[in-house]
């Protein structure tokens, strides 16, 4: 198959995720328990003003006619207002965005030269010293969850010894970047122990390969025959992974912002679940579908144009 | 969080769980009630104060008449000023009003407004003051205030020149005055619609905003309070106590709005850190419906009373940092009936109570939610304590979203709290017959009546005797086992001043930054 070929019919495939996942978000959201507007009024719960709240949000309005106005709406790329601020969605949440971009950015950037790196080194020589070592620290630290980390990592360098800002409150994550030490290396941590491990893996089957042994036999040898020939090939299953990875560091790491004090948009959900604030958790289930379906898209690209013939295109 | 005119969404840590356990687990020797230590010194002028507070995310807004949340709570009074706000004791102290009068039969209140200015140099008029009840009241909107001004005759009030309004009301009303002093009932200026920018009469003025993250204020020099001592004021948001303690120890910010007991004790000695501990913040209660069985009864109520251990409560649900109730709301407000004797456990007593009620061994469904903290271990602790008395308590986890509705209706027994306000307010939005937030089902024609004569007359001494006799009726036989009070705790650094020890939650000086200065 051509890639263009592929490319028109996984973003296809994309499309409909996307129209499915708008539409499963929406009949979730109306069936949860107990309507917004209860939830609104809180320990105020005065019949009277459940009623104008409930009219005020437009929810004495029937499902299928809401639906179908929201959907029209999201076509035209307006994300809706939210019940609680009353203002327009798509602006408060491009500052989210924004926190979260970054610190995806940032995270992916060291990754993945760290994390090939790290894999390939352990690959030089299967079984020996280096590998053996690498191997126990990315297990032992894959074992350890990102929350206990953030709270070690605060307890010691922000908190006891003072070298590091323990959050980011109230600062902006470009100008002082230190604040960004710590968080980095918790949304690091995990990553690293997977890519590695698996960039070893790839590297390994490669490396014994009957195209790389035969190159080796033609006299390619050296970086050449690792980076030009055998890392291509190792790499497809790595970038499935770091497609996960980069969904899971773009949907907002609700642990990581919770506790460093980065409002991204885990915690802009967190948030918007809490108040029941419905068109707000509607509008981030479609935004962080749409990075899902995109970044699986572009991952599922690449790879087949690494490995063609490795069936990774499936 | 602030509870009822007063309570906004409970919003819990994410890791917040873990605390709340262990302050179970910490049974203590109850918080010495030691002066916090500060090294502010004498008040001095100048600097930024970076507060730390838990919000409400990027869809969090400014509108006062909003307000909900802790943090937006304190920010409305930071920019905005409403005609008369709580003191210590939750009495009515007058702020924009300068005075007010009411008429021979209480039904119009003549109100005569200081000279006062909003932040861009106009005057505080009587029409400001008619908008912003006209808006809060809007029938299309559920502003929360509404309630309250509910009772105003809009249509009937009039401006009588600039400084001076008349407010004409539905029905004779002697505590007029706390309805000035409503939760969110703040004066903004005629015709204001938007409040991305906020333009108010309060001692700070807007800054910067970024939703979700910070708000800078600064400071209004026209304040007729007297000016502030901050230069700066800026609110920090964060949900997660833990993040708003580390960020305090580590000297990135200068307040910490909203701790646990827990961490309070943590860092009782710790030099970093002052905590001011504000009692009677928070009432801590048991609900009994009083119009169905098993609660009916009044000796069962009564052995209920007499069951509880209600230091052994405060020593665990509250770590220690509160005080014991005695079934009566408003511990230390004005008009509490403080002369009536502090029950005890007599478990002899409520025995023989139960046995006079038929209900030895009776199961008895407690409802709770982990709407606030303390609920579910308060629950535990409880069942505990009633099952030395005979009697079964299954306690039955709620749903914390619709929890405080669902307990209106139905169950028998329900965990519930309440923050700060006048006694007044709490019986007339839950204890007479019509009340619409009446949990405990109480409804007495008699009780009802104490409560017209109170606010119907004009002589201080027959009102306090009305007051005084609908407290020890509840007392005697109500449906509120009121079993304590917690402080509210804030955290500060050492260097900040003014953080007033005496301002139960929701009054004025509570989350109040124009009285506090950076040493």
């Amino acid at each position: 198959m051509s890639l263009p070929r592929y490319a028109a019919q996984r973003l296809l495939l994309g499309l409909g995720q996307v129209a499915g996942i708008a539409t499963i978000v929406f009949v979730l959201t109306e069936v949860l328990p107990g309507d917004a507007a209860v939830v609104i009024a809180g320990d105020q719960p005065d019949p009277a003003r459940i009623a104008a709240i409930r009219a005020q949000l437009d929810l004495d309005q029937p499902a299928v006619q809401r639906y179908l106005h929201w959907l029209g709406d999201l076509l035209h790329g307006d994300l809706g207002v939210s019940l609680v601020s009353q203002q327009p969605i798509t602006e408060r949440l491009a500052a989210s965005a924004g926190a979260t971009l970054l610190l995806a950015v940032l995270t992916l950037s060291l990754l993945v030269p760290l994390a090939v790196t790290v894999g390939m080194l352990a690959a030089r020589r299967e079984g020996g010293l280096l590998d053996r070592t690498l191997s126990t620290v990315a297990v032992a630290l894959y074992a350890v969850p990102e929350f206990a980390l953030a709270v070690l990592l605060i307890a010691v360098f922000g908190v006891q010894l003072g070298w590091l800002p323990p959050t980011a409150f109230g600062t902006d994550l470009i100008s002082r970047p230190a604040v960004l030490v710590l968080p980095l290396l918790v949304l690091l941590a995990r990553p690293i122990c997977t890519i590695s491990r698996l960039t070893r893996a790839g590297m390994l089957e490669a490396l014994n390969s009957e195209y790389v042994r035969h190159a080796a036999r033609l006299g390619i040898g050296g970086p050449r025959l690792w980076l030009g020939h055998a890392l291509p090939n190792a790499l497809a299953p790595v970038v499935q992974q770091l497609a996960r990875t980069t969904d899971w560091l773009l949907g907002g790491v609700i642990v990581v912002e919770a506790v460093f004090v980065i409002p991204g948009l885990g915690t802009a959900l967190v948030d918007a679940v809490a108040t029941r604030d419905v068109p707000t958790i509607q509008a981030l289930c479609v935004l962080i579908a749409v990075i899902t379906v995109t970044v699986n898209l572009g991952a599922d690209l690449i790879a087949f144009r690494l490995a063609p013939r490795t069936g990774a295109a499936r | 969080m602030l509870d009822s005119i007063t309570t906004p969404l409970s919003r819990r840590g994410l890791l917040g769980g873990a605390a709340a356990f262990s302050a179970v687990l910490l049974t203590g020797c109850g918080a010495e009630s030691k002066p916090a230590t500060t090294t502010a010194g004498q008040p001095r002028r100048g600097g930024r104060l970076r507060a730390a507070f838990a919000g409400g995310g990027v869809n969090e807004t400014l509108d006062p008449h909003l307000a909900n949340l802790f943090n937006e709570a304190s920010r409305a009074k930071a920019l905005f000023d409403k005609l008369a706000d709580y003191g210590p004791d939750v009495s009515i102290q007058p702020r924009l009003a300068e005075s007010w009068e009411p008429n021979a039969d209480l039904t119009r209140w003549t109100i005569r407004l200081r000279q006062a200015t909003f932040h861009d140099g106009k005057p505080v008029r009587a029409a400001d003051v008619l908008y912003s009840y006209t808006r809060i009241t809007d029938p299309a909107k559920a502003f929360r205030a509404k309630a309250s001004l509910d009772m105003i005759d809009l249509r009937n009030s009039r401006a009588v020149d600039d400084r001076t309004v008349e407010l004409a009301l539905k029905r004779p009303f002697a505590d007029f005055p706390n309805v000035l002093a409503a939760f969110g009932a703040y004066i903004v200026p005629e015709g204001a619609t938007a409040f991305e920018k906020p333009i108010g009469s309060g001692p700070f003025t807007f800054g910067s905003w970024q939703p979700g993250r910070s708000l800078l204020l600064k400071r209004y020099d026209g304040y007729w309070d007297g000016a502030a001592y901050l230069d700066e004021l800026e609110y920090l948001i964060s949900n997660e106590e833990s993040a708003r303690v580390n960020a305090l120890l580590a000297g990135q910010v200068d307040y910490a709005h909203d701790i646990t007991p827990t961490t309070a004790r943590t860092y009782e000695r710790d030099n970093r850190i002052t905590v001011t501990r504000m009692p009677n913040s928070t009432m801590q209660s048991f609900a009994m419906k009083v119009d169905r069985p098993p609660f009916d009864n009044r000796d069962l109520r009564e052995a209920m009373f007499l069951l509880t251990d209600r230091q052994q409560l405060v020593d665990t649900v509250l770590a220690g940092s509160g005080q014991v109730g005695n079934d009566l709301f408003g511990k230390g407000y004005q008009h509490y009936a403080g002369d009536i004797a502090q029950r005890t456990r007599d478990l002899d007593r409520a025995k023989s109570l139960i046995d006079k009620a038929g209900a030895r061994g009776l199961r008895i469904t407690l409802d709770t939610a982990p709407v606030a903290s303390g609920f579910v271990e308060a629950a535990s602790v409880f069942t505990e304590q009633a099952g030395q008395a005979g009697l079964v308590i299954e306690t039955r986890l709620g749903n914390k979203d619709t929890y405080w509705k669902d307990i209106l209706t139905s169950g028998v027994l329900a965990s519930y709290r309440s923050g700060a306000m006048p006694i007044e307010t709490h019986i007339s939005q839950r204890l007479l017959t019509g009340s619409t937030t009446n949990a405990t089902r109480w409804a007495r024609p008699d009780f009802d009546a104490l409560y017209n004569k109170a606010i119907s007359s004009n002589d201080d001494q027959a009102r306090k005797q009305a007051y005084g006799d609908m407290q020890r009726q509840l007392h005697a036989e109500g449906g509120f086992l009121i079993w304590g009070f917690a402080d509210f705790l804030v955290a500060a650094r050492p260097q900040v001043g003014g953080i007033s020890a005496d301002a139960p939650a929701n009054t004025l000086d509570w989350a109040r930054f124009d009285k506090v200065w950076l040493g």
